[in-house]
């Protein structure tokens, strides 16, 4: 972490003050995350499962007067003897072991105080470390509200450091955070410890510091047992598993429409007035027919993005995508892998990057490898724009099952299972031939039912929005402008050529042959080369196209693809999407991740190889 | 503190966990897996003279959760069979 050099009137302070580093640790899911919200509001992913939070982040907080520290969120640990690599990164920062960040001048261990039997277990590690601690129990509204009770002075006296009940969701209690961050930091003095390494031995202490300190345990959440009944359910939980899935695509279609069309109108009625206000000319081409029509092209997407994200969003901090894991476990084990690697391979529906950093959850080095390597097989969000435009443009709108599903989600539900089929076999080969290894040990904790809060969701969303927009306005618009370069040389008589005859349209044309027998043609191949980048582009680079072209609004975009894919060759595209390996950010994670260029390469050459032969055959089948 | 009682606890043979049924209870004896393993389901609340409370489980019956210590913890079979318990006794 950087050194901060600013403090206060910095211009004639003799002494530079470094900010105080203050790292953020505790169990999974005892809202550590939430209060580093809390107290940076830095935007940051919460998440109530075990390990989501795999890379530490950093970020500032503002105390009292121009007081400010640095705070790093750590990755839960059940202990300090490290099983996995996100265990590690606790272990390492705590030690002051971590390459970059210094050892920190103080710890806040945030522990579940509705569990402190068995939270309080960590505090022997922590308190030994020497380090100012501040204890914070939290979720005392939950406590509260079911009952329990526990007396935090006799409590502090015990451990010989301060603590504090506090609801970091409500944001109630954190005054005591800004005034042991700001106060003098003293040295924790625990009354005794245990022997850390004697596993039994930490439990007792931890139960006889919660006794001592007349902890009364709360009742049992009575939400949680009544919603496992339902959700684990032998007939009824895979049946509310598959209903819930059908509700995600069936909204995503339906639902996002109005929106979609609100900002397509809103692309279509501006660029319309830009290129009034331009005049003719190579200005407006570039513009209108260049930028507006490409980067417009994916913005109309965004209102799906975000209804995908609130989905996952909310499954993931209601807690019930635990309970989808254990559905999932045998599933996945026939696969030969463990239900750990459902968790990422679930978030890789949103995106594989964070997806692969997630792995590093997975304890067993095989496993871990083999879930890199299949996860940019789940249907990312960079797909779904592509996806749908195609959908749009050659599947009809009708009945498919009832009103519950129509044709076109159905069509998007047969691509998300054909990613996770790709996933499964792939995964299985792999784990019967290079990456075999034993069965690891599935041990999952089913963290407690809890509402998602507004503040959190919301978060989120902003988050992967703004990345989204980021997006749109960085990469395809770089894309889009060299498009628009190369589709306008060489000129003809100081204008334009028509685009086949382009630079772009001489190399579309050059790969015209390689790609002829999947059914796409050279205008198609353009959009290949490009979403290289990153898979969306191919949608604001057939913006582009087609708008220099004429063709301006998204509709135009479906009516301009009807004519240059046939049926087969709009499948084949699809089935194409489904299995390239078309994303730069993916390929630099996993080779940071495998540490090298091996896998990276093995993947996209398995990955790309697959697409060609299986858009092949789609193609042949079906023309 | 007794960390094994009752090796043949009345007659009848030692269980597993996964030998319990949905709602059985019973009290941890000890675990015969690798020290690494037995050591995170220790910290996890599977410690010898701990009380465990079967859960529901994946359809099929695995892996199942299993109720310790005010957590909730699936395992799979193959795990809870090798954690040794000893039955609390009806009333």
């Amino acid at each position: 972490m950087s050194v901060s050099q600013q403090g206060p009137g910095a211009a004639d302070a003799v002494q530079v003050a470094r900010h105080k580093l203050v790292a953020i640790i505790g169990p999974p899911n005892s809202g550590k995350s939430t209060l580093f919200n809390r107290l940076t509001g830095l935007r940051q992913k919460v998440a109530n499962f075990p390990g989501v939070t795999v890379e530490h982040r950093v970020g500032k907080a503002h105390m009292a007067g121009h007081h400010e520290v640095d705070l790093v969120d750590l990755p839960g640990v059940y202990s300090m003897n490290p099983r996995s690599e996100d265990e590690r990164v606790s272990h390492d920062v705590l030690q002051g072991r971590m390459e970059g960040l210094e050892k920190p001048d103080a710890i806040l261990l945030v522990l579940d105080s509705t569990n402190l039997n068995r939270h309080l277990s960590l505090a022997a590690p922590i308190l030994s470390l020497g380090l100012p601690t501040l204890i914070l129990l939290n979720m005392a509204d939950d406590l509260k509200s079911r009952g329990g009770q526990v007396n935090v002075e006799l409590l502090a006296a015990q451990l010989g450091a301060p603590v504090a009940l506090i609801s970091a969701v409500r944001g109630e209690g954190l005054d005591a955070v800004r005034r042991f961050l700001t106060g003098g930091l003293g040295v924790p003095r625990p009354v005794e410890l245990p022997v850390l390494q004697d596993v039994p031995a930490c439990r007792q202490w931890a139960r006889r510091m919660a006794s001592d300190a007349k902890y009364a345990h709360p009742a049992p959440q009575v939400w949680t047992r009544r919603l496992d009944g339902l959700f684990l359910h032998p007939v009824a939980g895979p049946a509310v598993f598959v209903l819930v899935v059908l509700l995600v695509f069936q909204t995503i279609f339906t639902g996002a429409r109005p929106m979609m069309d609100g900002i397509e109108a809103l692309v279509s009625v501006t660029g319309g007035a830009i290129g009034g206000w331009l005049g003719e000319g190579w200005v407006k081409s570039l513009a209108v027919d260049g930028i507006w029509s490409g980067v417009g092209a994916v913005v109309v997407f965004l209102p799906q993005i975000l209804l995908l994200f609130l989905f996952i969003a909310l499954l993931e901090d209601s807690g019930y995508l635990a309970r989808a894991a254990l559905i999932a476990d045998r599933t996945m084990a026939r696969a030969g892998l463990q239900g750990k690697s459902f968790i990422p391979l679930l978030s890789a529906y949103a995106c594989a990057v964070p997806a692969i950093m997630a792995t590093r959850t997975i304890e067993s080095k095989r496993d871990r490898i083999a879930t890199i390597l299949i996860a940019p097989f789940m249907t990312c969000s960079a797909r779904l724009p592509v996806y749908t435009l195609i959908i749009a443009a050659f599947i009809p709108e009708k009945q498919f099952v009832g009103p519950l599903l129509g044709s076109r989600a159905a069509a998007l539900l047969g691509l998300y299972l054909l990613g996770f089929l790709a996933a499964f076999v792939t995964a299985k080969m792999l784990k019967s031939s290079i990456l075999e290894s034993e069965r690891t040990p599935f041990v999952l904790e089913m963290p407690p039912y809890r509402m998602p809060t507004l503040r959190s969701v919301g978060l989120r969303l902003y988050e992967r929005g703004m990345a989204f927009l980021k997006r749109a306005g960085t990469v395809i618009l770089a894309v889009t402008i060299v498009l628009w370069v190369l589709a306008s040389i060489p000129m003809q008589d100081g204008k334009a050529p028509p685009i086949e005859q382009s630079l772009a349209g001489t190399l579309g044309r050059a790969i015209e042959p390689v790609i002829e027998p999947l059914g796409f043609n050279w205008k198609i191949g353009i959009g290949l080369v490009t979403s290289l980048a990153a898979r969306e582009v191919i949608v604001g680079t057939l913006g582009t196209i087609y708008g220099m072209e004429g063709e301006t609004d998204a509709a135009g975009l479906q009516k301009a693809l009807q004519s240059d894919l046939t049926f087969g060759g709009a499948v084949a595209l699809l089935v194409f999407f489904a299995f390239a390996m078309q994303c730069m950010s993916t390929l630099a994670v996993v080779r940071r991740e495998t540490g090298g260029w091996k896998w990276p390469a093995i993947q996209f050459a398995y990955m790309s190889g697959l697409a060609y032969i299986c858009a092949f055959i789609t193609n042949q089948l079906l023309s | 503190m007794q960390l094994i009682v009752n090796k043949e606890e009345a007659g009848g043979t030692l269980l597993t966990l996964a030998d319990l049924a949905e709602n059985g209870e019973a009290v941890v004896e000890r675990i015969e897996l690798a020290a690494d393993l037995a050591g995170r389901l220790m910290e996890l609340g599977f410690v010898p003279g701990h009380h465990v409370s079967v859960g529901r489980s994946a359809p099929g019956g695995d892996p199942r959760v299993f109720r310790v210590d005010g957590g909730e913890i699936a395992l799979r079979r193959e795990t809870s069979s090798c954690i040794f318990v000893r039955r609390v006794k009806e009333i």
